[in-house]
């Protein structure tokens, strides 16, 4: 560095020659554009932006000259320094950019790696529908009612006008407790929870009964001793008939798909009277396949219609049980077995697949049916 | 019940173009459970003709019996070689020269896809077969071959309309209030209903019967208990031919309906019973002894019946009998010392009326169900024994000779109920609008008589309809017959309602939790045995011992009901194993069964008539056993399986207390953990439940004896819980927290104790030594070994301080965790590591 200068003689400094400063400049952008990474750019910085650069030495000799070429030599100076500031940015700009995308792209993982680390279990179809079910009916104002398993005589046969010598009594085959005169059997049906309901609680009675019932078949493809029904029971002024079938036809519609219908035929149950039995309009060809063979409908058979339950107008005599007016009051009954319904509506082929809790069945399932 | 069209169409004129299937399609609608419709020998295809047999040749060179017989079959149907002829080799011996036999000639097609071919065999030329009724598929009769009743038919005649071969039959499944529809006439009457034609009532025929011959009297009956037996009748044959054999036409429906031809007499007694649905029984009249008689039996009396088993009787049993004892079971089944043989010449043919409960006791008391006891106990027309012995007695005389000596009969008075009806009530209880033309004409139909007597109609029911006794009965069958189909679709207005109850949403909850959890709900058959309590080490005084066995269980190894849902689950996990599952995490909610005390008196039985007391209801609810609602979990092999993200973690004890938490928080109830001893569980590693003082439940790993001896996996763990007494814990409402915004302050500190310290406790001790500024504490780490010493650990806990109006000082955080330290010195002599 010259010594200051005092004498203001023009003394010409070398380095702050146009030449020279422009040389500085285009070194300087040289320099920053054949940078190829952040580290190369900072190198590249300290030589031509950093203290000790040609433009910083330069501008030092500023004060060396005199007062009459100051003015012109820091500008040229200052303005040569904006520009290799600019350059330096801008290349900055670029390789930070090009930093983060080869960072991120080394940082990328494969994505179609199975994270199976926590498996979620299922719920077991017989759960969901019962659920799906007691949905709809507590959409339309009924209650849902348990009753136990383990029931008296009375309330499963008895107060269902299923007397000691009916002949129905013997048709079910039924698990009775220890001893013969126990009084008790495993529930043939869910039935008996319609008896305890009315009993329990004035009409008007809207409700229904999900739960296991049990019956002394053996285990095969389309049997079991323990399945599951669904019972509804409506007791109130005023109900008949048509608002059986209509109550039917929402049920339907609800659970398997908007328009299918109910079709009741004349049959014969204890507790009720009338009587029916209740087939459900395949909701697979909707009647479409009657008669036809080929294609033929797989879920009715081509029959149009799959047997679903059984139904009727509770039999007065059963109001009278429960002390129940008949004169005031009417009700209906329905039910329908929960394993035969999930095996037409989800093409289950054998019933053992519901029974035997292998865990390959119900994982499909998962958390909804 | 079988129903050959044929049959029917005699007493209903169905029009001819009308199928069986489309017969069966009409009486479905009207109520009649038609579950198939098939044709009788479906699969034969002719030619099959009639032979007969000239002569029989013993070819005794071969082990069993081989015949080579000459028939002749129509001047059509021979051999070229041998004009109207054809040799047919046989193996059956039950037939001779002279007989009527059905031949399948070449070209025959039996059922099987079996087509009959001229062949050589056992030397001779075998030019078609002579068949027996099974191969026809006529019946399951193989004693032999078919042979036809003499004069039947000449030889070459198509033996096809002989056999009724494709005749259909409508198989019909009788539901218990229909007695009427065990019979042709029943049916027919449906069916002439549905069709609109008339009926001709084959049980109102007196048949055209024989003055009696007077030279003797007819024998004696009598009725010791007209309540029971209200009305008998007993028609007198003598001279009967007991060789005569059954015409082809009565075998043919008896085989179609499902019986076995057994001898003209019996056979009639079948034929009548079929088509009238009168249950009759012939008695060989020289082995009766007196009068004919029902009454109740005699304790230690004793009946061989005609299924050879001989029976104990009781006073609750109704029997016929004679001077010498008990001859049948009323209305169920004859005895074997009076019955009817080969060598029976005199025939007494009992029909009578039961009271259908008496019948259902019989059958029921006897294990004993019969063609009969299946009508009587389903209710048989009152009226009807005197018509339908009637024709039996007349087709017992046409077909097997003799001479009728007349009937004697003894009868209680009929007190006929007559039904008042409302006629709206058709109407109303339909939901649909119906005049009281067509109720009235409906009912006709039916066979009632209908008289208008004020505001109501007075209704007399046939006497064929004992079923019909009340008015909900005339209003079911004013609507079959007008049809189901015109009964509208509606919805009734139903009052607001609250929803499903917290116990089903918290059931819900629970399911769906523990499914999340990566459990999958597997519910199992309630049914267990000893063995498995045996196997699961649970100790004999055990609450899980009180059990209810079942009087008829499906399987004697497993005559109880649950008291655990573990046996279960452990089946069901040891099936998935050996279908290849290795990591397996099962759930079920469900209810177990805990006997209460045994009762001494017989259960309460109160009249259906009205409601029952409170007190009676209070008393048959007293019967049941208590049946809580548990949740299980078992697990096996790994929680988290292997994978890129490193090695496995194997399901544990821990996994199980989790699962346990997991049931509490979605109930919404606390469950406190302690460790204490509990069979299945390992002794060293079982956790207690608690909520509040209450034990709830168990979980941990199972014991290593139960694992060997359950066949299971090493190291299963289980949690059971009793979910109904969470539930009753349940709050409905939460309380919200209090959120604090203010800064906080971590600590953490490890504290070096015995390692018998529960963790549980020590960190209960921390928290309250560290007072109200802390906020959460949590064990984060375990460590034992040379650093802290032998039968030492150190927990190390994580702390969070916060104050709810300003920020910690330094000081203040110091100050709570050196008396949170100190709390833990002073209780557990803990160390702090440093």
């Amino acid at each position: 560095m010259s010594a200051p200068n005092k004498d203001f003689d023009p003394v010409a400094a070398e380095a702050l020659s146009e030449e020279s400063v422009a040389a500085a400049v285009v070194a300087a952008e040289e320099a920053f554009a054949s940078a190829n990474d952040l580290d190369e750019l900072k190198a590249a910085r300290l030589d031509h932006a950093g203290d000790r650069s040609p433009l910083a030495l330069a501008n030092r000799e500023i004060g060396a000259l005199p007062p009459s070429a100051k003015a012109e030599a820091g500008k040229r100076v200052g303005q040569a320094r904006q520009q290799v500031k600019q350059s330096l940015a801008a290349r900055q700009a670029i390789l930070e950019i090009a930093r983060d995308e080869r960072v991120l792209a080394e940082e990328s993982v494969d994505v179609t790696k199975p994270f199976d680390r926590d498996p979620i279990g299922g719920r077991h179809p017989l759960s969901t529908i019962q659920e799906r079910m007691a949905d709809i009916f507590v959409a339309m104002g009924y209650d849902v009612v348990d009753g136990p398993e383990v029931e008296s005589e009375w309330h499963n046969f008895d107060a269902l006008n299923l007397g000691p010598d009916h002949p129905a009594r013997s048709m079910q085959d039924t698990f009775f407790v220890e001893s013969a005169d126990s009084g008790m059997v495993l529930r043939t049906h869910t039935s008996p929870v319609q008896i305890r309901t009315m009993l329990r609680q004035p009409p008007p009675i809207y409700m229904i009964a999900p739960g296991r019932v049990f019956r002394a078949d053996e285990l095969d493809a389309t049997h079991t001793p323990v399945f599951s029904q669904i019972e509804g029971l409506a007791v109130d002024r005023g109900i008949t008939m048509a608002h059986l079938k209509g109550t039917l036809d929402h049920f339907a519609s609800a659970l398997f798909g908007e328009g299918i219908v109910t079709r009741l035929r004349p049959s014969y149950f204890p507790f009720t009277e009338p009587s029916a039995e209740l087939d459900l309009q395949c909701f697979v060809c909707r009647g479409e396949s009657i008669g036809r063979s080929d294609p033929s409908c797989r879920t009715c058979g081509s029959e149009g219609w799959i047997e679903w339950g059984g139904c009727g107008m509770v039999n007065p005599r059963v109001l009278a049980a429960c002390g129940i007016d008949s004169a005031e009051y009417r009700g209906f009954a329905f039910g329908m077995g929960l394993e035969r319904t999930l095996m037409f509506r989800h093409g289950i082929t054998d019933m053992r697949d519901m029974v035997e809790g292998d865990v390959r069945f119900t994982k499909p399932f998962g958390l909804e049916v | 019940m079988r129903i050959p069209v044929s049959w029917l169409r005699e007493f209903a004129p169905v029009p001819p173009e009308e199928s069986g299937r489309d017969i069966a399609d009409r009486l479905v609608r009207s109520g009649l459970e038609v579950e198939t419709v098939t044709s009788v020998g479906g699969a034969v295809a002719g030619p099959l003709v009639v032979g007969h047999v000239q002569s029989v040749e013993e070819l005794t060179e071969f082990k069993k019996p081989i015949r080579f017989c000459t028939v002749t079959v129509g001047a059509d149907h021979g051999h070229p070689d041998t004009p109207g002829e054809r040799g047919i080799i046989c193996g059956a011996t039950n037939f001779a020269p002279g007989d009527l036999v059905v031949i399948a000639l070449p070209g025959s097609v039996l059922p099987g896809d079996f087509t009959i071919a001229s062949r050589k065999t056992y030397g001779r030329i075998s030019d078609g077969m002579i068949c027996s009724e099974e191969e026809l598929g006529l019946g399951e009769d193989h004693d032999g071959i078919m042979v036809l009743p003499p004069g039947t038919a000449q030889p070459g005649d198509p033996a096809g309309p002989i056999l009724g071969l494709g005749e259909e039959v409508l198989d019909i499944a009788v539901t218990p209030d229909r007695g009427y529809a065990l019979s042709i006439r029943g049916v027919a009457r449906e069916a002439a209903t549905a069709y609109g034609v008339e009926f001709t009532d084959p049980g109102l025929e007196l048949g055209e019967l024989p003055i009696p011959d007077k030279s003797a009297a007819p024998h004696e009956c009598a009725s010791e208990d007209l309540t029971a037996c209200d009305l008998l009748t007993l028609r007198t044959i003598v001279g009967f031919d007991p060789s005569a054999p059954t015409p082809i036409w009565m075998r043919r429906r008896l085989t179609a309906c499902g019986m076995r031809s057994i001898g003209l007499a019996v056979d009639v007694t079948n034929y009548v019973m079929l088509e009238t649905g009168q249950p009759l029984h012939a008695f060989d009249l020289d082995r009766l002894q007196g009068a004919v008689r029902a009454r109740p039996a005699k304790s230690g009396e004793r009946l061989e019946t005609l299924d050879h088993v001989d029976r104990e009787l009781s006073p609750a049993d109704l029997v016929i009998a004679d001077d010498r004892g008990a001859i049948g079971l009323a209305g169920t089944m004859g005895g074997l010392t009076t019955e009817i043989d080969g060598s029976s010449t005199a025939i007494a043919l009992e029909a009578a009326h039961f009271e259908p409960r008496q019948v259902a006791r019989i059958s029921r008391r006897h294990k004993l169900s019969s063609e009969a006891s299946r009508r009587f106990e389903r209710g048989v027309d009152r009226s009807l024994p005197p018509y339908a012995s009637a024709r039996a007695a007349q087709l017992l005389i046409e077909f097997g000779g003799g001479q009728y000596r007349g009937m004697t009969a003894v009868e209680a008075p009929v007190d006929p109920i007559v039904i008042p009806l409302d006629p709206n009530l058709p109407g109303e209880v339909g939901g649909l609008a119906l005049d009281e033309v067509t109720i009235e004409t409906q009912l006709r139909e039916v066979g009632c008589e209908v008289e208008r007597a004020g505001a109501v109609l007075q209704v007399l029911p046939p006497t064929w309809r004992p079923d019909l006794t009340d008015p909900y009965d005339l209003v079911e069958e004013v609507l079959r017959l007008i049809g189901y189909d015109k009964i509208p679709s509606q919805l009734p207005s139903i009052p607001a309602q609250h929803g499903l109850s917290m116990g089903h949403r918290i059931r819900r909850r629970v399911g769906l939790s523990l499914a999340g959890g990566g459990y999958t709900e597997t519910p199992a058959y309630p049914f267990i045995g000893t063995d498995e309590l045996d196997g699961l080490g649970i100790p004999v005084d055990d609450a899980r011992r009180r059990l209810v066995r079942l009087a008829n269980p499906l399987s004697d190894k497993q005559p109880y009901l649950r008291t655990s849902l573990l046996p279960g689950l452990i089946a069901t996990a040891r099936r998935n194993v050996s279908r290849g599952a290795e990591d397996i995490a099962l759930f079920e909610q469900g209810v177990v069964f805990f006997a209460g005390e045994q009762r001494a008196d017989a259960a309460p039985r109160p009249d259906v008539a009205d409601r029952p007391s409170d007190s009676e209801l209070a008393d048959l609810d007293d019967l049941l056993p208590h049946q809580p609602r548990h949740v299980s979990v078992l697990l096996t092999g790994a929680k988290e399986p292997a994978g890129w993200w490193g090695a496995a973690r194997p399901a544990s004890w821990a996994d199980a207390v989790a699962a346990a938490r997991l049931v509490a928080t979605a109930v919404g109830v606390d469950l406190e953990v302690t460790s204490g001893v509990n069979a299945p569980f390992h002794p060293g590693r079982c956790a207690v439940l608690r909520n509040g003082d209450a034990v709830v439940g168990y979980a941990g790993e199972l014991h290593p004896k139960v694992v060997e001896r359950c066949d299971l996996p090493d190291r299963t763990a289980a949690m059971e819980l009793d979910l109904d007494v969470l539930i009753d814990q349940a709050q409905d409402i939460v309380p919200a927290p209090d959120i604090q915004t203010m800064p906080v302050a971590k600590e953490d500190i490890a504290l070096i104790v015995g390692e018998d310290t529960p963790a549980q406790d020590l960190a209960a001790a921390v928290a309250e030594g560290a007072g109200d500024l802390l906020e959460s504490i949590r064990l984060f780490d375990e460590y034992t070994g040379e650093q802290v010493g032998v039968g030492r650990k150190s927990l190390a806990f994580s702390l969070r301080f916060r104050a709810p109006d300003r920020t910690l000082t330094a000081e203040e955080v110091t100050e709570a965790r050196e008396a949170a330290v100190a709390k833990a010195v002073e209780r557990f002599g803990a160390v702090l590591r440093s």
